[in-house]
């Protein structure tokens, strides 16, 4: 536990970054560009001495600063991270490198603003990963819908308007229930640092209410069934680089939010509630896996299977409780908190590959409708084959990262009840199914028509993202270890948190 | 009370130098020629300036002085007000130079009557007597309702004069009445002696009197349902008058609210807070869903002062000083974000045109990227989203209702702040998202984009480290 400035360092670099660009206008796209790159790449390099200086093994919080921010609301400027922040803080610099590299022609109106928002927006992600503040968290999370709400209106498509201001309203009215929750908190621990609110105890009726509010903010950004109708049109509507950072780590917050706040904060709420979570969750594995079955626009249907996949996240966070009234022991119960925090971080690699790869498509003809493909093997080998490995991945094929999540977490769910891992694992079914069919539609049989034909080939700058983001795939596929060590000591100690009830003696006369 | 001479007047030396400074642009208005007639201006921020010095110099001293028998008050928190007000006046004096100047209306009695108004705000700061406060409300209204019609020849501002005139003197009246229910009661027009007398709220006459105190507050926030003068004379009158009163004369209502609940009927909060409760919800409520509707942004803002008035009486609706304290950082918030966006329509305008449709804004982005930065930024901390000052403003009045076991008009407050960033977003929309037509690049004028720039940059600032202002508020409320 030794402190350092390389968390502050990560976050203010980018958003510094980013105001530089802002400053330096419109007239000079060339350097915008590199600039952008030059911030995402360095905030990355500051990235490696957080992974290599992490000590597995233990849940106490590192990289610690602590300092006076708002003495007069008793907030301090506190960061640090544990085994399921940084993981998803490592996930979020990484992925802002491909963003910016995707945007490098393709973006021709305001680019320097464009490449602003994007590293405005990485600093404030990590803002949230690594605050231990709930306020500083809350002034990160609710910030960045700022450059988000403007990425998606400026740069999107046709009905952008409507699909950004439905992202905006939708997370909003989340998070403004959860800062009332978190207010109420305050006033009862006379403290907003996180870990002060995980010991206070409370009485199981607020922690309903407690727990309810911040379903509101988590269920809205994950998203979760039936909450997530934003997510959709904002996919669709948004530039590919925006598509990115909402399903590789915008979405990722949800689920953060709920094994930092909700699990440890309102364990008992949590334990009586998780039928709910339960519940909604197999709903969104089930009915929206159905849902992508049918789409005809290539970004809905990935942005349904995100919804999907994210269900899986939910569940395998919730079983915890089933796991302890079935067998009587916690065993198995990490092993669920362990997949749905690894399916976290391999869902965004992959499905954010996946929408640069849309977008690769996109760039060429300019539609992301199903029909308009067909064959396009027979043009771009090379993208074919990793457009098939990421669909592959993404339906959980064994020897990807995808495998891994989705593995761990029916087998915990086993652990629960034969039913819930029977259902659970029929997403494997239709996830298979509407991967290989949008594979097969788009890039097998014949040349679909003369548009097709003129496709040309990956260029190198696509073919080193893409490829980076193959390697890494694979990598976590079959090798899961040193991520799974990053997080083991951290779920541990989530899963004894969030069994141990904190109603407080007087209550439960 | 016994005081020595110097003394006894001396903490009043801001407001006789209001007075005098008012007198003397008057006649040097008169009596100077058309070419040191533009100096006017110029003059008018000079004794603005002397008065913040004067004021800084007074607020030193940093304790409670009651001078003139009782009549004035002064102490840190009308120092802080007077201070803030000051600055805020001298940047709707910069704000509007450039806008009259294009309109005509170039006569020094405009600067005479913003002087008089904010003498008569400072005359309600430092109010301690029912007779004071009575005279500071009608020095700044009568002021208020010149300056709304000062553009002779425009129809609507006629219009939105006398609805304001005749709809203020009623809310006077009320005012009046209910203060004479209250001296017959108490036999004093004291506010010290009052807040000792009036301690047991069950006679009939006292919860009238009060009532039709908190109506005649209502009525000067604009808070509903006594905000219908609001709508017509933020639009009606000229935008450097909707500047004045959305901003100084908010500053004025605020300090009556102090005065009078706060102090002067500090014996009975459980009776006009639930009045202000009741009233602030339907402000919350009316202000922003009408808001919605508006295409003009005068008009949209008028509605917003309403809704945001909502936010301030439930920071004096919590009933104790951790609210009075959110009020009061709400309502400097209010201020300086507000200075900021209808100076942005200032900036905007242009000889014979006024810029205060929304689709005026279309394609702002495109055409003047930095003004349309800052007016997001504008934007976006109205609707109470960090990293702005907006956001502790509402967080420290959700702060206090939660204080006070308000759990379910602090859900209410949130949702209402969901609906009222709909119509923030339209203008950021109209600015980013919609493309600029045949609509053409604003002016340069340097002078004012550096002062428009500040404005926005200390609402990022003051949204980024909050803790000195909030340390101040909470050392003047005490």
């Amino acid at each position: 536990m030794h402190s350092s400035v390389l968390l502050s360092v990560v976050i203010w670099l980018p958003i510094g970054t980013g105001v530089l660009l802002l400053a330096l206008g419109e007239a000079r796209p060339r350097a915008a560009r590199w600039i952008a790159l030059a911030g995402a790449l360095a905030t990355l390099a500051a990235c490696v001495p957080l992974y290599t200086g992490f000590r597995d093994g233990t849940a106490n919080y590192q990289f610690i600063e602590r300092a006076a921010w708002i003495p007069a609301l008793h907030a301090q400027y506190y960061l640090g991270v544990d085994g399921i922040s940084l993981p998803l803080l490592l996930l979020t610099a990484f992925m802002t490198v491909p963003v910016v590299i995707a945007g490098w022609t393709v973006i021709e109106r305001r680019v320097a603003q464009y490449f602003a928002a994007f590293l405005i927006m990485e600093g404030l992600m990590i803002g949230v990963f690594a605050s231990l503040d709930a306020l500083l968290f809350y002034f990160f999370w609710e910030a960045m819908l700022i450059p988000m709400f403007v990425i998606i209106g400026v740069w999107g498509g046709p009905r952008r308007v409507y699909a950004t201001l439905k992202f905006f309203l939708y997370t909003f009215l989340g998070s403004v229930l959860m800062l009332v929750a978190l207010i109420y908190l305050y006033e009862k621990t006379g403290s907003y640092a996180i870990a002060a609110m995980q010991q206070q105890p409370l009485a199981l009726s607020v922690q309903r209410w407690i727990f309810l509010a911040f379903l509101v903010a988590f269920a809205v950004k994950v998203p979760m069934w039936p909450v997530h109708t934003w997510l959709p049109d904002a996919h669709v509507e948004a530039p590919t680089g925006g598509s990115v950072i909402l399903a590789a780590i915008m979405l990722k917050m949800g689920g953060y939010g709920l094994l930092r706040f909700s699990l440890p904060i309102t364990p008992d709420a949590s334990r009586e509630l998780d039928w709910l979570i339960l519940a909604l969750s197999l709903i969104a594995i089930l009915y929206i896996a159905l849902v992508a079955l049918v789409q005809t626009d290539m970004k809905k249907l990935i942005a349904y299977s995100s919804i999907a996949h994210m269900g899986f996240v939910t569940l395998g966070a919730f079983l915890v409780f089933l796991i302890l009234a079935a067998t009587g022991t916690l065993d198995g119960a990490a092993a669920g908190m362990d997949g749905a925090q690894f399916q976290m971080i391999s869902h965004g690699l992959i499905s954010g590959a996946l929408f640069l790869c849309i977008g690769v498509m996109y760039d060429r003809l300019h539609t992301r409708d199903i029909a308009a493909y067909g064959g396009v093997v027979n043009v771009m080998p090379a993208f074919a084959a990793f457009m098939v490995l990421f669909a592959l991945a993404n339906s959980g094929l064994p020897g990807t990262s995808g495998f891994v999540g989705e593995f761990l977490v029916i087998l915990s769910s086993f652990r629960a009840s034969f039913w819930y891992a029977l259902l659970a694992a029929t997403i494997l079914v239709f996830g298979a199914g509407y991967n290989l069919w949008l594979v097969k539609r788009v890039i097998f049989g014949a040349v679909g028509n003369d548009k097709v034909a003129q496709m040309h080939e990956l260029n190198g700058r696509e073919f080193l993202v893409l490829g980076v983001l193959a390697v890494s795939v694979l990598l976590l596929g079959v090798w899961p270890a040193p991520l799974l060590n990053m997080m083991d000591a951290s779920v541990q100690h989530l899963v004894h948190q969030v069994v141990a009830s904190k109603i407080p003696a007087v209550a439960l006369r | 009370m016994i005081v020595t001479a110097g003394s006894a007047v001396l903490p009043a030396l801001p407001e006789m130098l209001l007075a005098g400074a008012a007198c003397a642009i008057l006649l040097f208005d008169v009596y100077a020629d058309a070419a040191r007639r533009a100096l006017t201006p110029t003059l008018t921020m000079i004794a603005l300036l002397a008065g913040v010095l004067v004021t800084s110099w007074f607020a030193m001293s940093g304790h409670r002085q009651v001078l003139f028998d009782g009549f004035y008050v002064a102490d840190p928190l009308a120092s802080f007000l007077k201070l803030i007000a000051f600055a805020t006046m001298a940047t709707v004096v910069f704000y509007s130079q450039d806008y009259l100047e294009q309109r005509g209306m170039r006569g020094g009695e405009y600067y005479v009557l913003c002087l008089t108004a904010l003498l008569g705000v400072f005359v309600l700061i430092s109010a301690n007597n029912l007779l004071t406060v009575y005279l500071g409300i009608e020095l700044l209204s009568l002021s208020l309702y010149a300056m709304v019609a000062f553009d002779r020849d425009s129809g609507i501002a006629a219009e939105a004069a006398i609805k304001y005139f005749v709809l203020g003197a009623i809310a006077s009246g009320v005012l009046l009445y209910g203060m004479s229910m209250l001296y017959g009661l108490a036999g004093t027009l004291d506010l010290d002696a009052l807040a000792q007398l009036v301690r047991h709220g069950a006679d009939g006459g006292l919860i009238i009197g009060v009532a039709f105190v908190v109506v005649a507050i209502g009525f000067k926030f604009g808070a509903v349902p006594f905000h219908m003068w609001v709508p017509d004379v933020y639009q009606g009158a000229p935008t450097s008058v909707t500047l004045y009163i959305a901003t100084v004369s908010t500053l004025g209502s605020f300090a009556l609210s102090m005065r009078l609940l706060t102090h002067g009927l500090a014996g009975l909060p459980a009776l006009w807070t639930q009045m202000l409760m009741a009233i602030a919800i339907l402000s919350l409520l009316v202000g922003n869903l009408i808001a919605i509707a508006q295409t003009n942004l005068k008009r949209m803002l008028a509605y917003s002062a309403i809704a945001n008035a909502g936010f301030v009486l439930l920071g004096f609706a919590s009933g104790d000083t951790a609210g009075y304290r959110a009020a009061l950082y709400y309502t400097i918030a209010y201020v300086l974000t507000t200075l900021g966006a209808i100076g942005m329509i200032l900036m905007l305008a242009r000889r014979g045109h006024e810029h205060d449709e929304i689709a005026d804004f279309k394609g702002l982005a495109a055409r003047d990227p930095l003004l349309a930065l800052l007016m997001l930024a504008l934007m976006f901390s109205t609707a109470g989203v960090p990293p702005f000052i907006g956001f502790w403003a509402k967080l420290w009045i959700i702060q206090a209702l939660l204080g006070r076991a308000h759990v379910w008009v602090a859900t209410f407050l949130v949702l209402a702040s969901v609906v009222g960033a709909f119509y923030y977003l339209r203008v950021v929309w109209y600015m980013y998202f919609e493309p600029a037509g045949d609509r053409p690049a604003p002016e340069p004028r340097i002078r004012m984009r550096l002062i428009l720039s500040l404005n926005a940059a200390g609402v990022l600032l003051l949204g980024l480290l909050p803790n000195a202002l909030l340390n101040l508020c909470t050392r003047v409320i005490g």
